[in-house]
């Protein structure tokens, strides 16, 4: 048994692991569940499978096939974004939808049906998975597409690794002119100067995403930057190069656990105030390379070490138009409140193209994503209360960056989890699956789970 | 190295080399034993950027094929300038020890399907007067211990051969590389419990293909195994008899 953690560092739980080498392998006979891990990229328990064993992805490497006049890339579950990059953004393509990190792998991408800063323009990374292969632990192999097996496509995608074993993806990439983006930032004052910028910008902008001052309070709750782009067009001139242009790939690191006085309401305070007032409150433009602008955090290497070995809980979610205002502001003035510092807080607007995946967790309205340092009960309140607030807005939290969602919020977050249980392979779970969803497992079982959900 | 015939490429190390050469736009003849582990490494290289990539399956331990392996090769790539032979087996030293069989297996992949090779393509590289022969062996072939002898003799007879033929050909303008990594973190080491040696595939990959660019002739990759082994080497053997290794 070892000890693994996933990008948030908590829990830590012990499991077997058992390292994937070829496609067409048999699946493993093990005592106990198999969940596929890639990267680990996830926050909370969504990729750790407690006593089980971890399917290890990341050998599955190698790419299938790239068509540089389609765009078409055909790989392992394994392949990192990050090397899919590496391939295509020097032959003009570019991956259709990119979270905030691309070390993470394609399988993963599809197990949690990832999404990024042009979701009000593309939708979910599922929606560009042409075809991939389902292996289950019955030994079948089923190629799932939207017009083949459509039952598996839409289950798998978004599916959180339950389904069965995705051995390889094909994805439709996307054309771009140049590795630039043109950039620019807009502060905003309040939420509500948030959300009048967020929606104007979405019919000229490919790319928003907002930066939040989670201190701010009063008249200033909820003031940041947005930024806003696109990708350059084949010719650009006049605009200076931002120097980050540069730095390519990893190039700080977290050398060590940060102790735990080294964030506190004061740093985190500070930080914010002085990003803020960086920007002296008037739009700045220029150009900067994808790199920065997609992956300004992969620069540094092991960054969750920040917040110690303690770790920290994510909270993402989102809420519909409808009661956004006032679900947001109540969810930032609890956290401001709470005297947790969240170091870094993300607003962006989700629009309205369904996402393909029957547990995938975008959908329109507005997202919000924090992450607060792991200081026990007080933080576990905290994000509980966020929980409720969400709840009620009719909202739903993001399951890859949880740690702690109760089964009664996971069941009204994600109306079609009844469907999707039909498709989860009797060999496959995972931590979190096993929490937020009892009701999987034999009736003597889950109550014996249920009494060991506690806080930290 | 512009084409390039890989023995073995299927194993971990062989993999990553062949990455980097697909990347440099090198052509490639790939051989390994299972179809389907052959074609992924290959649909790999060819979309890795491989100018030409071909590829046989072959079981190196029937040597009758050899020669009509090299000739396929040399045919496939229009000639050849380079070889990296990756292939061979740890074996399990308990059981080699209890079986001669077993022990046979071994040196029959590590050693005799190795000069078997190594016969048909130093007289072609001899006769053009040029490549690079890059053979993979193993720190494990400088001294023998009581763990893994059969392993490091295999290994250990193949050094001694690649010094003959280095001698040889040095006169020929044709390079043999011996490659000794040591530990390295493969599906052939799996069941072993890992610490700070263990290298990754990539690593030892580029160490490979720097040493074969500046045609060395012995390198340990990473470096740090030419200070370990000269220490093993070292070591009287009426101590290192009694030495548990």
């Amino acid at each position: 048994m070892k000890s693994r953690e996933s990008w948030g560092r908590y829990p830590r739980v012990e499991q077997q692991t058992h390292a994937l080498v070829w496609r067409t392998d048999a699946l493993p006979t093990k005592d106990g569940s198999l969940l596929p891990h890639g990267l680990g990229r996830s926050y909370g328990d969504s990729c750790l499978n407690a006593e089980g064993t971890l399917l290890l992805t990341t050998g599955l490497d190698r790419f299938i096939a790239f068509d540089p006049a389609t765009g078409v890339v055909r790989c392992e579950a394994g392949v990192s974004l990050d090397t899919i990059l590496r391939l295509a953004a020097p032959r003009g393509w570019f991956l259709p939808v990119t979270p905030g990190t691309k070390f993470v792998t394609v399988g993963g991408a599809i197990a949690n049906d990832v999404h990024g800063k042009n979701h009000h323009r593309g939708g979910t990374f599922g929606r560009y998975v042409r075809r991939f292969e389902l292996l289950r632990s019955d030994g079948s192999r089923r190629v799932c597409a939207p017009d083949e097996n459509p039952d598996w496509y839409g289950a798998t995608i978004g599916g959180l690794g339950l389904t069965g074993l995705v051995t390889w993806a094909e994805v439709q990439l996307k054309p771009i002119s140049n590795p630039y983006v043109l950039q620019e930032t807009v502060p905003f004052g309040n939420l509500e100067g948030f959300l009048d910028v967020a929606r104007a910008s979405e019919k000229d902008y490919e790319f928003t995403m907002a930066w939040v001052d989670c201190l701010a309070r009063g008249k200033k709750l909820g003031r940041g930057l947005l930024y806003r782009g696109n990708f350059a067009p084949p010719q650009f001139d006049g605009l200076p190069l931002a120097k980050s242009h540069l730095s390519h790939g990893v190039g700080l690191a977290v050398p060590m656990d940060m102790p735990a006085f080294c964030l506190n309401r004061l740093s985190v305070s500070a930080f914010n105030w002085l990003y803020y007032h960086r920007q002296n409150g008037k739009p700045k433009q220029r150009l900067t390379h994808y790199d920065p602008f997609f992956y300004p955090l992969d620069a540094i290497y092991a960054w969750n070490r920040i917040y110690g070995r303690r770790g920290f809980l994510q909270f993402q979610c989102v809420v519909p138009y409808a009661t956004a205002k006032d679900a947001l502001k109540e969810i930032l003035e609890r956290s401001s409140r709470g005297g947790l510092p969240s170091f870094l807080s993300v607003l962006k607007t989700f629009g309205d193209i369904p996402s393909p995946g029957w547990l995938s967790f975008p959908r329109e309205g507005v997202t919000l994503a924090m992450d607060f340092a792991n200081r026990g009960e007080k933080t576990w309140k905290l994000v509980e209360d966020l929980d409720r607030l969400t709840r009620q807005a009719g909202g739903a939290v993001y399951p890859a960056k949880d740690a702690r969602m109760s089964p009664a919020n996971f069941a009204a977050y994600f109306p079609r989890r009844e469907r999707f249980m039909q498709y989860v392979d009797p060999s496959f779970s995972s931590s979190f699956w096993r929490r937020a969803n009892p009701v999987s497992l034999p009736s003597s079982l889950s109550a014996d789970l249920l009494s060991e959900i506690r806080s930290p | 190295m512009k084409k390039v015939l890989v023995l073995g490429a299927t194993s971990a190390i062989a993999q990553a080399t062949v990455r980097l050469l697909a990347a440099r736009g090198a052509s490639l003849y790939l051989t390994g034993r299972n179809a389907a582990n052959l074609d992924a490494v290959t649909k790999d290289a060819a979309t890795r950027g491989a100018s030409n990539v071909a590829s046989q399956v072959v079981d190196l331990n029937d040597f009758d094929t050899h020669e009509a392996l090299v000739e396929a090769a040399y045919t496939a790539l229009d000639g050849l300038d380079g070889v990296v032979l990756a292939h061979g087996v740890l074996g399990d030293q308990a059981e080699a020890q209890r079986s001669w069989t077993a022990t046979e297996a071994v040196l029959r992949t590590n050693f005799l399907s190795a000069v078997s090779l190594l016969t048909v393509l130093a007289n072609r590289f001899e006769a053009q007067q040029a490549g690079t022969l890059v053979v993979i062996s193993s720190v494990a072939g400088d001294r023998g211990r009581q763990s893994n002898y059969v392993y490091g003799a295999s290994k250990g007879a193949l050094n001694v051969f690649l010094q003959g033929l280095r001698n040889r050909l040095a006169k020929s303008n044709v390079a043999v590389v011996t490659v000794k990594p040591g530990f390295v973190d493969t599906p052939m080491t799996a069941h072993l419990p890992k610490n700070k040696l263990f290298a990754s595939p990539e690593k030892v990959a580029r160490g490979l293909l720097s040493a074969a660019d500046s045609r060395k002739n012995e390198v340990y990759v990473p470096g740090i195994w030419a200070l370990i082994m000269l220490i093993i080497r070292t070591i009287p053997e009426t101590v290192f008899k009694r030495m548990k290794l």
